[in-house]
């Protein structure tokens, strides 16, 4: 090593502020947002440092069973609906043909549009005992016929099943699609029979994909709060819910959130390994055109099975909204009612735009820097996802409350002015949360609009002699201009429809759309919650149609 | 089994996607070991006869025999798990859930676990791939990929091999490369093949037999060497390989005048003086001399390295191909002396009206 001395001694030194105390202006932008994510759930963790033991004591003697059980009946049981109800009519729609089959293939999505809670409104509006279809039985059979119980474990998970069969669905039928004819010929030319071949091979390589979009509905049911709370099936949510604004036990409902925490990390853990195997097994499958033709009564009955599932989920829950609606549209449509819709809107809109230009913001450097750190940063800024609502509520209301109290004292002690709420008076919680809670949605958008400006695109515009502002305007923001529509879509949508955290963390007099549905669902008012359900429902479509139009509608 | 027992026979099968004919009468014969190959431009029913083979298509009229056996006609169907017939799908089909073992164990049924063990490591070495058995088909290379398909289907030891464009994922090296071996293992193991492919070079590389489809019918069942040399049709002549047809009049018993001259050779049909007929000249057929009294303009010039095609317009106004060593070097526009040098005699009298006369270049 021939170095001068001068040299050598001032190596090492560079090289060390370069890799440890210089970052970027991206990835310092990075960890910021990550930041936003991470003190949740730290504060959540730190709640445990002065257990309410009271309040657990009389968890632990009324409630902390029956929440572990439900919560496990729940989630095992929403999972096996979504799985059977998903797998089937992707196999019909995916791989085979039958009469109705294309409508069928993207219609079956729409339940997507309808919040969990609102089905399930419907659903106990229709079918409980003072429901049509109830009455009518008793007036068929006597008053002591017998009729299930909906108001059960099975009525909460059949009315999630049939909300949430969609992201397995949509996932699977992708797999088949590709696949599954495919596989099955090959399977059938080594000697399997056609069922043989379905369970030996289809299956099992469609199972990234099926797995897939089952731990994505076991996250949302146990974040599910709304469902769950309008069937009194109280799980982790509800209770936590109860602690705060029940017991008014912020510590509990932080302790309650941690465990709740807890469990959506499995889930998550899983998922991410899911999606390496689901990169790996894409490689290398082209499309097939060619279909298996479903012949005689076996075609008709997919027709009926697909309708009926597609009738339960979506048609006679909105056909019952839009009926209830009219008869009460004289009455409930009226300036309070717009009040409501312009505050889901505002809040909406502002969060979507927030969330867009955050979004943006982290595509870019993901884009700058290919680096391990850099993506384990923008993953933990877009992990939000999978915490549930109310657990984002309490972990963000308790460092800002914390903050807002600092913000008071300083104020008292140097201008000796008397406030009581400064940050909790305003709408800045509700909106960080939903930040947090629906980034992931829009970073996907507009990262994967993101990687369709490649290197050589900037290389060429640079050739040709655009560079810097111009470059960003007239190359880079008409390419992402789609990506950045999506995201605002889906985290305006996702804002509009959101329950807990609305419900938890809003400033007086902010009531929406959602809110209300919670306050009328509660008191058993079906009809009159029937509008802002309906209106929820149409602004619930609008990333169904982006949606249908990015997937294979053939 | 005799070695020239009829394996697969196909009598005269039609096959129809809604009113559209894609398979028209179709008739051929394998024997035990014989590779056979339908060869046509996408979209002429190839795919079509070889999925009808393997079961998945049903039959609109004729009828299938699989070693004796009648596996379809109309309205009967042999399920593809009961008929003992191996494939290789064009994009392989290889199952990605499984390593290469378990993909390769996997149409292996009723053997105990050592039999099995001892069969599937017995293909994967035929196949060179004994090292990769336990990785998994995206870890592996495309040509890998292919012989792991190909391992899968041979390991049953099926009755009749089927395979779909089996080289056509694969870049130009390696195509040439895998077909030659691929020829190597199916002697090695005596299995009945066949084939498709839009790509001749494939086909007279692996197969015995080819077929020439056009339309949903074959054209000419024959070797290689035959479908080169002999052409049944102008369209046949203008498929396989390179060369031209150009004018000419048959003369006295076997000879033909051309833009080339008076010309003798072996004629392949006889036909009567004075009929105008098209005759095939190959690339081959015409030698470079520059002492000779042909003359011919260079139109275009082709360098291949070891040869030049040259593409060259006769007197009367006909095109010929010209295949010649890279040392007689013309540039277009020159006009330089060649001698014909036409073996067989390949003619197609002229029957409606006069045809373009056209030219392939490769």
């Amino acid at each position: 090593m021939h170095q001068s001395p001068a040299k050598s001694s001032e190596a090492p030194l560079r090289g060390f502020i370069h890799l440890k105390v210089r970052p970027s202006g991206w990835q310092l932008l990075t960890l910021v947002i990550a930041l936003l994510v991470l003190v949740p759930l730290l504060v959540l963790a730190l709640a445990w440092s002065e257990p309410a033991w009271d309040i657990w004591k009389h968890f632990r003697e009324t409630l902390l069973n029956r929440l572990i059980l439900n919560t496990l009946i729940l989630v095992t049981g929403v999972s096996t609906g979504t799985l059977l109800l998903g797998i089937t009519l992707a196999w019909l729609t995916g791989a085979c043909n039958f009469p109705g089959r294309k409508i069928f293939s993207w219609t079956l999505l729409l339940p997507l549009a309808m919040p969990t809670y609102v089905l399930a409104f419907v659903f106990l509006g229709i079918f409980d005992y003072s429901g049509p279809v109830q009455t009518q039985l008793r007036g068929w059979f006597g008053r002591d016929a017998w009729v299930p119980d909906v108001r059960s474990a099975g009525g909460v998970i059949l009315v999630m099943s049939l909300a949430l069969y969609p992201y397995v669905y949509l996932l699977t039928r992708n797999a088949f699609r590709t696949q599954g004819k495919r596989a099955l010929e090959a399977a059938q030319s080594l000697g399997c029979s056609p069922a043989g071949g379905f369970f030996r091979v289809v299956l099992p390589m469609a199972r990234p994909w099926i797995a897939g979009g089952t731990t994505l509905v076991m996250m949302e049911a146990l974040a599910d709060f709304g469902a769950v709370s309008i069937f009194n099936f109280d799980t982790f949510t509800t209770a936590i819910y109860k602690a705060w604004f029940g017991f008014f036990s912020l510590p509990a409902a932080a302790q309650l959130s941690s465990l709740l925490v807890a469990m959506v990390f499995i889930l998550v853990a899983l998922e991410q390994r899911l999606r390496r195997h689901m990169r790996f097994a894409q490689s290398r499958i082209t499309p097939q055109s060619e279909r298996i033709q479903l012949a005689g009564v076996r075609r008709w009955l997919a027709t009926g099975y697909c309708l009926v599932v597609l009738g339960l989920a979506f048609l006679l829950p909105a056909a019952q909204l839009l009926a209830w609606s009219l008869e009460i549209f004289h009455e409930e449509f009226d300036s309070r009612y717009l009040g409501l819709v312009s505050h889901s809107l505002i809040l909406g809109l502002l969060s979507a735009i927030l969330i867009a230009m955050t979004a943006l913001l982290l595509a870019y450097a993901g884009r700058r820097h290919q680096d391990r750190w850099t993506h384990g940063l923008i993953r933990t800024a877009t992990l939000g996802y999978a915490l549930p609502g109310t657990v984002l509520a309490v972990g963000i209301f308790i460092p800002l409350a914390w903050l807002d109290n600092q913000l008071i004292s300083l104020s008292r002690t140097l201008f000796n002015v008397e406030i009581t709420q400064l940050l909790q008076g305003t709408i800045l919680i509700m909106i960080t949360a939903y930040m947090i809670r629906f980034m992931a949605a829009g970073f996907k958008s507009i990262d994967s609009a993101m990687h369709r400006v490649t290197n050589n695109i900037d290389e060429a515009s640079r050739l040709m002699g655009l560079r810097g502002i111009k470059l960003l305007y007239k190359v880079h923001l008409p390419m992402l201009r789609g990506g950045i529509f999506t995201a605002l879509t889906l985290a305006f949508v996702d804002v509009m429809k959101e329950m807990p955290i609305t419900l938890m963390t809003r400033p007086f007099g902010w009531d929406t759309l959602a809110v209300k549905i919670f306050e009328l669902t509660s008191e058993g008012e079906w009809e009159r919650a029937a509008l802002p359900a309906l209106t929820l429902l149409l602004s619930g479509l609008l990333p169904i149609v982006l949606l249908m139009r990015e997937t294979d509608r053939d | 089994m005799t070695d020239n027992q009829i394996v697969l026979e196909l009598k005269q099968i039609t096959q129809a996607y809604g009113s559209q004919l894609v398979v028209k009468d179709l008739s051929l014969t394998l024997t035990q070991g014989e590779i056979g190959c339908l060869l046509g431009a996408s979209g002429c029913g190839k795919t079509t006869v070889l999925r009808t083979i393997a079961g998945f298509e049903p039959l609109l009229d004729g009828e299938i025999i699989l070693n004796g056996e009648c596996v379809s006609r109309n309205g009967y169907q042999l399920p593809p798990a009961k008929r003992q017939i191996g494939m290789v799908f064009q994009d392989y089909a290889l199952f990605p859930h499984l390593s290469t073992f378990d993909n390769v164990a996997f149409g292996l049924k009723g053997m105990d676990k050592a039999t099995l063990i001892r069969r599937v490591n017995e293909v994967l070495e035929l196949v060179g791939l004994y090292s990769e058995h336990a990785r998994y088909p995206h870890e592996i290379s495309g040509g890998q990929q292919q012989r792991v398909a190909l391992a899968r289907a041979l390991a049953p030891k099926p009755q009749l091999l089927l395979m779909d464009e089996p080289f056509s994922n694969l870049d130009v090296t390696l195509r040439e490369r895998l077909s030659m071996e691929v020829r190597d293992i199916l002697k090695e193991y005596g299995t009945t093949a066949l084939f498709v492919t839009h790509n001749q070079h494939e086909a007279f590389a692996v197969a015995d037999r080819i077929g020439v489809m056009h339309n949903g019918e074959i054209l000419q069942w024959d070797s290689a060497h035959n479908l080169y040399h002999q052409p049944a049709s102008p369209q046949i002549a203008n498929f396989v390989g390179e060369g031209a047809l150009i004018k000419g009049i048959v003369r006295d018993k076997g000879k033909v005048e051309t833009g080339l001259g008076l010309l003798d050779g072996i004629m392949t049909a006889s036909t009567p003086d004075h009929t105008t007929v098209q005759l095939l000249v190959r690339p081959e057929d015409i030698l470079h001399n520059d002492d000779s009294q042909v003359k011919a303009k260079v139109l275009r010039r082709n360098f291949r390295g070891a040869n030049i095609m040259y593409t060259l317009l006769l007197e009367n106004g006909d095109k010929v191909q010209a295949l010649v060593p890279s040392h007689c070097d013309h540039q277009p526009g020159e006009r330089i002396g060649i001698q014909p040098d036409v073996r067989h005699l390949v003619v197609f009298p002229i029957v409606l009206q006069k045809r373009e006369i056209t030219i392939r270049t490769a």
